[in-house]
């Protein structure tokens, strides 16, 4: 089966739904991040614990929370989208948004204060001031977009949960690989493995290319 | 490229992704009249996903009525459990027991009887229980006991398992609660759970459809069959939808229809025939539970 149109459309499935993931917890983790390290305001270093902790959270936890909510029973039920592509982007949002809030309030707190001091001294508005510190911080940011990608590209335990691993439907290449393994498909299921690994270095590879371009100049 | 543009250049590629990603379309062309509630969601155990039955039945399915069947392959308790909260619109399981207190209690409409194939207790070549060709399971598994021989058990609830521990209670062993160290709980499928006894050496109870897919991959050999116990017998709920009025009961009365049709019941017979020798399920459809011994 390996190379034919499903495997195709099973690693496409894949790096849509991750891709599309880890968009959304950059567009929401970059600017909470950046709240996090900059901002003065109480419960602020109770929040970063927080975030912290979820940086860890186990896939299978986040799933069985969010098949809860989106099952028929739960709350959510009549939206009607468990076992869908968009309900195993709402768990991998979950799961990688902690990770890109945390190392981006990591690498802004990394920066040199003075900087932010030097920036306020030469009259930057608090946008110029906050893309300023974003530009400095670029390759630690490109860091944490990674990890983050890498949280939920190679994740299983939400995939299936909320998923279901439904032929054509939400079947991705992780729990592709646990099915081949139960039927006993060893060989498949290696090289759905190798093929993940490929498609995960492929993705890093150019993040990094465009890391270290930026790194040189 | 100059530094200020490295930012949106990326933010650039991720919106090019998103848009790439409005479309996640099934790989099938749709079926000729979709009904109304075209969705259908089939909770069932993992023998029949892992064995390859459903991966012929369900397109056929779809092809014939237009709906488009969600599959989700749990532990037979899984299941039921699905059935019971109304998150499913029907059930193929194999744990005859529980589906009559689900049937009880109300939380199912229809239960037809679908097909059978059977449980078998595989084990190393060596033997060293001394259980080969004993005609009865229970007393197999008595030898297993009390010669303290690796047993490993699904431990997961799922319909072998319920099985298995049936089984147990025909002896005077009871090593699900006295938890001796011979007695290992893998808590996995059932492939999972054969490759662990093929690597312990271990004995194991599991259906024949699994441990035929299997088999290359395993040192196990098939030491007791055929005991009337052994029977693993597949029916077919529906979800009764005057406990949960959001199934899909026409869809869930169109699979049953589907899965006792004759024709069905020809492809079910073929199954497997070719790859392995021999049928993997026996179908059932024209029998009730007493001819199978169930009542």
């Amino acid at each position: 089966m390996i190379f034919d149109a499903e495997v195709f459309q099973i690693t496409v499935l894949s790096l849509q739904i991750s891709a599309l993931a880890t968009g959304l917890s950059l567009f929401i983790g970059l600017p909470f991040g950046t709240l996090l390290a900059l901002g003065k305001f109480p419960l602020r270093s109770f929040l970063l614990s927080m975030v912290n902790t979820g940086m860890g959270l186990p896939p299978v936890v986040v799933g069985l929370f969010v098949a809860m909510m989106l099952w028929r029973s739960g709350p959510l039920g009549d939206l009607k989208l468990i076992y869908t592509p968009t309900a195993i982007i709402i768990a991998q949002v979950i799961i990688s948004f902690p990770v890109v809030t945390g190392l981006t309030a990591a690498a802004l707190q990394a920066l040199d204060p003075r900087l932010r001091l030097q920036l306020y001294g030469l009259g930057a508005s608090r946008g110029q001031m906050i893309w300023m510190l974003w530009r400095e911080a670029r390759l630690p940011l490109l860091a944490a977009l990674m990890a983050g990608f890498g949280s939920v590209i190679s994740e299983v335990g939400a995939s299936m949960m909320v998923g279901g691993n439904i032929r054509y439907q939400t079947r991705v290449l992780t729990t592709a690989i646990v099915l081949e393994t139960g039927k006993g498909h060893f060989d498949i299921a290696i090289a759905l493995g190798i093929l993940l690994l490929i498609i995960t270095f492929l993705v890093n590879w150019a993040l990094t290319w465009i890391q270290q371009r930026g790194a040189r100049q | 490229m100059k530094r200020s543009t490295l930012l949106f250049t990326l933010l650039t590629a991720l919106s090019i992704l998103l848009s790439a990603c409005g479309g996640v379309t099934s790989a099938e062309e749709a079926a000729p009249v979709p009904p109304v509630n075209p969705t259908l969601i089939l909770a069932t155990t993992t023998s029949t996903q892992d064995s390859g039955l459903l991966d012929v039945l369900v397109p056929m399915f779809q092809e014939q009525t237009g709906y488009t069947v969600q599959t989700i392959a749990v532990g037979t308790g899984a299941a039921l459990k699905m059935a019971e909260e109304g998150n499913a619109d029907v059930l193929l399981v194999h744990a005859p027991a529980a589906e009559k207190e689900l049937m009880d209690a109300g939380f199912c409409k229809d239960r037809m009887l679908i097909m059978h194939n059977d449980f078998i207790i595989v084990g190393p070549a060596a033997d060293p229980a001394g259980i080969q060709d004993n005609t009865v399971a229970a007393n197999a598994l008595a030898l297993i006991a009390s010669s303290e021989s690796a047993f490993v058990s699904r431990g997961d609830d799922s319909g072998t398992h319920k099985k298995e521990l049936s089984i147990w209670k025909g002896t005077s062993h009871e090593p699900n609660t006295d938890k001796p160290a011979w007695y290992i709980e893998s808590g996995q499928g059932m492939g999972a759970t054969l490759t662990i006894a093929s690597e312990k050496a271990a004995y194991t109870l599991t259906d024949r459809a699994t441990y035929l897919a299997n088999k290359e991959n395993l040192d196990l050999e098939i030491l007791v069959e055929g005991d009337a116990v052994l029977l693993n017998v597949y029916h077919v709920m529906t979800v009764n939808p005057e406990k949960w009025p959001k199934t899909n009961y026409d869809g869930a009365t169109a699979f049953a229809k589907f899965m006792t049709h004759e024709d069905t019941q020809a492809v079910i017979a073929e199954f497997g025939v070719a790859e392995y020798g021999q049928p993997l399920f026996f179908p059932d459809a024209d029998k009730t539970d007493a001819d199978l011994g169930l009542e």
